[in-house]
C-alpha cells in the first residue's frame, strides 16, 4: 500500500501577503495520523543520521500512530529543545527527509514521497505547547552548584541555554540587542517564525531557570575576563554570523540599497512594517530587486513583496541570481512559496553596479549574463559571466543577500581568542572549546553560516563538554 | 530600584527660538565604567521606539551614570526630551564604537559645532589628560547655543567661539578661526565634530595644510553593533561601518557627499511621522 503524502494546509497566496501571519498552517491531528502512517519504521532508519541533532524520528512518529502525543513530544524534546521552532524552520529537504529511505537516490533533495517529518515535528511540538507539556529539570547535585554565561540568544546559545539549565546548571544568557532570539527575531518573519510560538519557546526557558540579559554586549560591557572572574564557570559563544556581505560593485553604497539583513531587522525587529505606528521607517520601491539565493533572500523578497501589497504598490519584487534554480541553497519550499505570492525570478545573472539619480537613490543595477560552467569547491556548478552581455534592470530599492560574516564585536576587543581568516573562532572539533579554556562556541561563528538546527547540533556538542567539564 | 537605563537627571541645557537642547544622566553601571572618549550609546525610547545612537558626553564610574546631551531634532530626540528623572528607557546599551585612539600628538585643535561641542567636550578633555596643548575651535548659531564653555576652558589651554550672527565671540564660521590658526602656527591633529557640512569644510580647509584631521561621522544606524550596514560610509573608497568601525574616520579620506545624501534616505518619512505623532500628542 503506497499511500501519498497528506499535503499540508497552506493560506492562499493572494491573502497571505496582505500580511504577515504564518503561512503554513500545521498538521491536524487526523492529518498527522495519516502522515505518520506512511513511515516504514525502518529497521536502519537513516532519517535520524540525517538531523543534525540526532532527534529519534523513528520513535516519535511511532508514537505519534499510537496517538502518545506526549511522549512523541518528550521524545523530540530529548534531543531537540525547540519542536515548535525546527519543524518551522529546518530544511528538512536536505536534513532528516533527504535521509528518508523513501528519497531517490542520488536526488540534490528530498523526494516528494519523503515522510513529511518537519510537519509532524511541529505538530508534536503545537502538541506540547497546547498541553503545557514541561520537562523535569535533572537535580543532580554537583550541577547545580555551578553557573554558566552564554553570550548571545540566538539558536545556537539558547539551545546551549536548554541543554546546561535541564541537567540542573545556572544559566545566564547576555544579548546585546533589546530582544531575545537573535536571528529567530531580527531574520526570520513572522509569517515563516510566528512571534508567540518565539516567545514561548524562550520562555521555556526561563521557567527552566535560565536567567535572560537583554542589552547587554559582552566584550563591551564586560570581557571574558571579567565574566571569569564573577564565578562564571564556563561561557558558551554563540555569537552569530551577523555581518552582511556586500558584492563590492560601484554604485552599492546608494540610498535604497539594503544589506538583507538591515532590511529585515528594520522589518521583523523594528516592525517597520507597522511605521509609523512603530517609528522605524522603511523605503518600499515600485521596483524592489533582492540579490542572492539563498533563505535570507526569499525571506527578503517575501517581506519586499508584502510591503508593497500593503501599501498599495502593484507588486513588483525580482530575486536576481548568479545560477539557476537547482542550484540555489534555499529551501524548496520557501521558493515554491515565494514563486506562488508572485515573487519573480532571474537567473543566470550578475550584478555589476549599481546607478542613481542626484539625489542619491538607486534607479539601475547593471549586469552580465551568465552561463554555468565547472563545478566549484561547493559542487554546484559555478557561475561564468558572459563577455558583452551587459545589461541593466530598473529597481528603485536594492537587497543584497549574498550571505553573512562572522560577528566580530566580541572577537575585536579579545585578542586571545583565536579567530580563522574569516573571522570565525577555531575550537577543538570534539568539545567545541575555544582558544581559551573554559570558553566553549558554537553556531554561524564557528562554521560559518548554517541553518539553525546546525548551530544547535553545535551547541550541544558544546553543553555536553561544558558539563564533562563541571563534573570534572 | 536603580536599573539600567534609569533617568537620574534631566534638564534643559539650551533653550531658543523653539530649539531645545538637553542633557541627560542616566544610570548604566557596566558603560560608565568601560566608557572611553569617542564612543556612544544607543538606545530606545519605547518598544515601538527607533535605536538611535547618541554619543557619550561623560561618565562617572563611582555613581555608575553616563551624560548625554542631545538637541530635539527628530521623532525620538523629541520624544526622549519628554522623558524625565525617575522614567527608565526601553532600551540602553554600549558603550559602542571605537575610542577615539589616544596619543600625545602635541598640538591638537578640537572643533565643536552646535551640539557637536558636547561631543568635542570628552575628546578635548581626553587630549588634555595625555599631554597634548589643546586649542578649542567651538561654534554655534546663537549665543544660546554655546554649551559647555566652562567645561571646555577648564581642559583647553586656548579657546576661541564662533557665532552665526555675532551674538557671543567672533561673528562667523568655527573654520575662518580654523584657517587662520593654521596659516600661523603648526598644529599635528585637527578633531571636528558637528553638522555634517562643518565637518566637511573643517576637512577641505585642513587638506591643503596636509594635517592629521580625525571627524566624528553621524551616520544612520539600526543596530548599531556592525550587523545592518545601515551606517555604512565609504572611506578611501572603501565601504566601512560607522558603528564598529568608526565612528571617528580620517576627515580627508570620507565621501562627504555620499554620507549626506544617505543621512537624508528617510527624511520625509521622519517629517510625517514628527507632524503625525506630536499632533497627537503621544508617545507611542
Amino acid at each position: 500500500m503506497k499511500r501519498e503524502p497528506v499535503k499540508v494546509k497552506e493560506s492562499e497566496a493572494k491573502e497571505r501577503i496582505n500580511s504577515f501571519a504564518e503561512v503554513v498552517e500545521g498538521y491536524t491531528e487526523q492529518e498527522a495520523l495519516i502522515e505518520a502512517q506512511r513511515c516504514l519504521q525502518c529497521k536502519n532508519p537513516a532519517c535520524i543520521s540525517g538531523c543534525p541533532v540526532g532527534i529519534d524520528i523513528k520513535k516519535f512518529i511511532f508514537q505519534i500512530t499510537q496517538k502518545d502525543y506526549a511522549d512523541a513530544y518528550f521524545t523530540i524534546r530529548q534531543k531537540n529543545n525547540f519542536p515548535s521552532i525546527c519543524g518551522r524552520i529546518c530544511p528538512a529537504e536536505y536534513q532528516c527527509r533527504k535521509a528518508c529511505v523513501l528519497t531517490k537516490k542520488d536526488s540534490p533533495f528530498a523526494s516528494e514521497q519523503a515522510i513529511l517529518i518537519h510537519y509532524l515535528e511541529r505538530f508534536v511540538g503545537d502538541y506540547g505547547i497546547r498541553h503545557n507539556l514541561k520537562i523535569s529539570i535533572e537535580s543532580a547535585g554537583r550541577l547545580n552548584r555551578h553557573k554558566v554565561a552564554v553570550v548571545g540568544s540566538g539558536p545556537a546559545g539558547l539551545c546551549c541555554a536548554g541543554e546546561l539549565a535541564r541537567r540542573g546548571v545556572k544559566v545566564e544568557v547576555f544579548e546585546g540587542l533589546h530582544k531575545t532570539g537573535g536571528v529567530l527575531r531580527y531574520g526570520i518573519p513572522p509569517f515563516r517564525l510566528p512571534r508567540d510560538i518565539l516567545d514561548v519557546e524562550i520562555d521555556y526557558l526561563k521557567n527552566l531557570g535560565v536567567g535572560i540579559v537583554s542589552n547587554f554586549i559582552v566584550g563591551n560591557m564586560k570581557s571574558l575576563h571579567e565574566l571569569q572572574k564573577e564565578g562564571y564557570s564556563s561561557i558558551f559563544l554563540g555569537l552569530g554570523a551577523g555581518t552582511p556581505s556586500f558584492l563590492g560593485v560601484t554604485g552599492e553604497n546608494l540610498c535604497n540599497i539594503y544589506s538583507a539583513n538591515e532590511f529585515l531587522t528594520r522589518v521583523n525587529l523594528m516592525s517597520a512594517y507597522q511605521f509609523p505606528e512603530s517609528h522605524t521607517p522603511v523605503n518600499i520601491g515600485k521596483r524592489i530587486i533582492v540579490v542572492g539565493g539563498g533563505n535570507t533572500a526569499m525571506d527578503a523578497a517575501r517581506c519586499a513583496l508584502r510591503l508593497q501589497k500593503m501599501n498599495g504598490t502593484p507588486c513588483d519584487t525580482t530575486v536576481v541570481y548568479r545560477r539557476t534554480e537547482i542550484e540555489m541553497p534555499a529551501r524548496r519550499l520557501e521558493i515554491e512559496h515565494a514563486k506562488e505570492e508572485g515573487v519573480r525570478f532571474k537567473f543566470l545573472v550578475q550584478p555589476e553596479g549599481f546607478q542613481g539619480d542626484e539625489r542619491g537613490f538607486v534607479t539601475k543595477m547593471q549586469c552580465l549574463q551568465c552561463a554555468l560552467g565547472e563545478p566549484d569547491s561547493s559542487g554546484r556548478r559555478r557561475p561564468v559571466p558572459l563577455k558583452g552581455s551587459d545589461f541593466e534592470l530598473d529597481c528603485d530599492v536594492a537587497i543584497i543577500a549574498i550571505g553573512l560574516k562572522a560577528n566580530q564585536v566580541l572577537t575585536r576587543v579579545t585578542p586571545q581568542l583565536v579567530v580563522d581568516s574569516h573571522g570565525d573562532i577555531t575550537v577543538n572539533p570534539l568539545t567545541m572549546e575555544t582558544s581559551i579554556k573554559g570558553i566553549f562556541a558554537g553556531g554561524d561563528i564557528v562554521g560559518g553560516e548554517g541553518t539553525v538546527i546546525e548551530a544547535m547540533g553545535m551547541a550541544k556538542k558544546a553543553s555536553e563538554a561544558i558539563i564533562q567539564s563541571l563534573v570534572a | 530600584m536603580k536599573k539600567n537605563g534609569l533617568i537620574e537627571e534631566h534638564a534643559i541645557l539650551a533653550e531658543s527660538q523653539g530649539v531645545r537642547i538637553r542633557r541627560m544622566v542616566l544610570y548604566a553601571p557596566e558603560i560608565a565604567t568601560k566608557a572611553k572618549a569617542g564612543q556612544f550609546i544607543v538606545l530606545m525610547v519605547s518598544e515601538y521606539g527607533e535605536r538611535i545612537p547618541l554619543t557619550i558626553v561623560s561618565r562617572d564610574a563611582t555613581k555608575g551614570t553616563v551624560t548625554l546631551i542631545f538637541q530635539e531634532a527628530g521623532l525620538t530626540t523629541t520624544f526622549l526630551g519628554r522623558l524625565v528623572a525617575g522614567d527608565f528607557l526601553y532600551a540602553l546599551a554600549g558603550p559602542l564604537g571605537t575610542p577615539t585612539e589616544m596619543a600625545c600628538y602635541g598640538e591638537v585643535i578640537i572643533i565643536g559645532g552646535g551640539v557637536g561641542i558636547a561631543e568635542a567636550y570628552p575628546v578635548a578633555k581626553a587630549y588634555k589628560d595625555i599631554g597634548n596643548r589643546v586649542t578649542a575651535i567651538v561654534g554655534a548659531r546663537t549665543k544660546d547655543f554655546l554649551i559647555l564653555l566652562d567645561e571646555l576652558k577648564a581642559v583647553a589651554d586656548e579657546i576661541h567661539v564662533t557665532t552665526d550672527n555675532g551674538s557671543f565671540g567672533r561673528k562667523g564660521f568655527v573654520t575662518d578661526v580654523l584657517k587662520e590658526l593654521i596659516t600661523k602656527h603648526k598644529y599635528n591633529v585637527v578633531y571636528a565634530v558637528g553638522p555634517l557640512p562643518m565637518m566637511k569644510a573643517v576637512s577641505n580647509a585642513t587638506k591643503a595644510a596636509n594635517i592629521k584631521t580625525l571627524v566624528s561621522l553621524n551616520a544612520l544606524m539600526v543596530d548599531a553593533t556592525g550587523m545592518c550596514g545601515s551606517c555604512r560610509v565609504s572611506v578611501d573608497g572603501k565601504t566601512k561601518f560607522s558603528c564598529i568601525d568608526g565612528p571617528e574616520f580620517p576627515g580627508h579620506l570620507v565621501d562627504w557627499d555620499e554620507l549626506d545624501k544617505r543621512n537624508k534616505i528617510y527624511a520625509s518619512q521622519e517629517a510625517h511621522v514628527c507632524k503625525l505623532k506630536l499632533a497627537q500628542g503621544s508617545l507611542t
